[in-house]
């Protein structure tokens, strides 16, 4: 079985960096419409630093990797996401501490820590139009196909899930995050931090897939 | 887009060193992670007061950096938080001794980094307390959602919080004062236009000449509901209204009242707008006993103003009429 080597995990990284560099703008109009239109730039400044570390991962377990992030994340991407896309990649370092590739489960249990620390930082819960809505979904999607140990057939449907429940956010009325002062004009539009996660979790789709 | 800016990615840096450059005698400035704090950092035997938050609300935060002010300021990229790494290491530049004080705008953003900053300088044995401004009336408050926005009232608890740090006051008492600020003080803004973030390079929302937003916060962000322009008399009216029966104030109150600009709304309009909320104020039998008129807490260039409303007692009078020594604001010195 397939497991995502740490090279495979810097790779996924570098994806996000050019991707997020790529939709910068995508990501800003959805938060303009919204929010405060910086989610673009935010995640494209936040995921170039972390790029920028790759050669600082040469020859490094993946609990260093994700650590290493962590920490780029948390001072410079600011705004909402930065805490917690920084809070995700933190707890999913202590699940991958010493290792240099990831199982279906191991990755399993990084995306529960990963989750459980937005959920602890965001206290958001499902349906309050946030990045919550793609991640509880996909987390018990990937759990329930993980299961056979089949790391790709896993990712595939999380991915897929990924992508159905950030459009789900369309019609919500945000009850947290900046889009939440808006009350019912934050109806009908796509969720900036629910496109920008169901976004990492294709990139880690494709670099599984290579 | 037209502004006045190099570039983008350095506008906010480049703002810092003009700053410096401008006030070297009251500031000092730290780059990478970017802060400004007093000129005479760390203030011993005194709270330090940090606040911080987006940039683009100028003169806030960095501008109220000064003797009886903020101790420290953090300024963000344009409408983003500041990252924790700013906070903490602003917090140990200026503590002086005796804690720090956190003021926070209550946006999910700030209140996240701050909470990491707040671990960080408690680990290293500092003291702190934290404090969310969140004033705003035009939103809704829950505990299911983010809750109310801070906006206006953040400038008075930084001076009136000031006051109180410099006369000698307790971590813990300055903290308190800074909560009954947040407890009396209430808000609501209103647009008149968008306003353009550098890097995005067009306006956050079109609105239409005869249009108008209603509620709107700091970040250029549309408001909770667009309507037709009308004349500033009835505008006030439509601010006032929701501030003074929030809480409500009430008959016999003494009030501080502060009209503030967006930051593209000439003072000339500001006193149209101060004259009709006064006047609406005494309608309603409160004292205005203190005031301030002026762009303090803006969004770039948005046209618009705000109205704060912030009931006074005798100590928030006294730290409201202390000295201050700042950039932006400079009184009894
Ligand atoms: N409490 C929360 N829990 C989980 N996700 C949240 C929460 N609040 C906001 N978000 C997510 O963060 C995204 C916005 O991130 P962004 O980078 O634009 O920060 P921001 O909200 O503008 O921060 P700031 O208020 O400091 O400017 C939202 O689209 C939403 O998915
Ligand atoms: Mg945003």
């Amino acid at each position: 079985m397939k497991e995502l080597s740490s090279s495979a995990i810097v790779s996924w990284l570098q994806l996000l960096a050019r991707i997020y560099e790529e939709k910068k703008d995508y990501l800003t109009g959805l938060d303009a419409a919204i929010g405060d239109a910086d989610h673009g730039a935010n995640m494209a400044r936040g995921f170039a630093a972390v790029a920028a570390k790759a050669p600082q991962f040469e020859g490094k377990d993946i609990g260093f990797i994700f650590k290493t992030s962590a920490m780029t994340l948390l001072s410079t991407v600011g705004g909402a996401s930065g805490p917690l896309y920084g809070s995700f990649f933190l707890q999913a370092a202590g699940k991958s501490n010493g290792k240099t590739s990831l199982t279906a489960a191991d990755l399993g249990a990084c995306l529960e820590a990963g989750v459980a620390a937005l959920t602890a930082r965001g206290k958001a819960v499902f349906g309050d139009k946030t990045m919550m809505d793609v991640w509880l979904p996909v987390l018990d999607a990937y759990k329930a196909s993980a299961a056979d140990g089949d790391l790709v057939a896993a990712l595939t449907k999380a991915s897929e899930v990924a992508k159905t429940a950030a459009a789900a956010t369309i019609p919500l009325v945000a009850k947290k995050g900046r889009a939440s002062y808006l009350g019912e004009r934050s109806a009908g539009h796509l969720d900036p931090g629910a496109e920008s996660s169901s976004l990492l979790i294709e990139a880690l789709l494709t670099i599984a897939r290579q | 887009m037209k502004k006045l800016i190099n570039s983008p990615e350095n506008l906010v840096v480049e703002a810092m060193e003009g700053m410096e450059a401008a006030h070297g005698d009251l500031i000092k400035a730290h780059y990478n992670p970017n802060f400004i704090v007093r000129a005479d950092a760390p203030a011993k035997g005194k709270v330090a007061i940090l606040s911080g938050g987006g940039s683009g609300h100028e003169p806030l935060h960095g501008g109220f950096v000064g003797a009886g002010m903020l101790d420290g300021a953090c300024p963000g990229a344009v409408f983003t938080s500041p990252t924790p790494d700013q906070m903490y290491e602003a917090g140990k530049a200026i503590h002086g001794g005796k804690g720090v004080l956190l003021i926070i705008k209550n946006y999910t953003g700030d209140v996240m980094n701050f909470e990491l900053a707040a671990d960080l300088l408690k680990a290293d044995g500092i003291e702190v307390e934290s404090v969310v401004i969140d004033d705003d009336v035009a939103v809704k408050d829950s505990t299911w959602t983010a809750g109310r926005r801070g906006v206006g009232a953040t400038v008075l608890a930084e001076k009136i919080c000031g006051g109180a740090a410099a006369a000698g006051l307790s971590l813990k008492e300055v903290a308190d004062i800074c909560r009954k600020v947040n407890a009396e003080g209430r808000s609501m803004g209103v647009a008149l236009t968008s306003c353009t973030v550098p890097h995005v390079g067009k306006p956050t929302f079109d609105l239409p000449e005869d249009e108008i937003e209603m509620g709107i916060g700091i970040h250029g962000e549309p408001g909770r509901t667009r309507m037709k322009l009308q004349p500033a008399d009835k505008i006030t009216e439509m601010l006032m209204d929701p501030i003074i029966t929030d809480i409500p104030y009430k008959s016999g109150d003494e009030v501080l009242l502060f009209v503030n600009g967006m930051g593209g709304t000439p003072l000339l309009e500001l006193y149209v707008i101060y004259r009709k909320a006064a006047a609406i104020a005494k309608a309603h039998g409160l004292k205005v006993s203190r005031n301030l008129v002026g762009s303090y807490i803006t969004s770039l260039e948005m046209a618009g103003t705000s109205i704060t409303m912030l009931k006074l007692d005798d100590t928030l009078r006294k730290f409201w009429d202390a000295p201050v020594k700042t950039p932006a604001l400079r009184w009894g010195v």
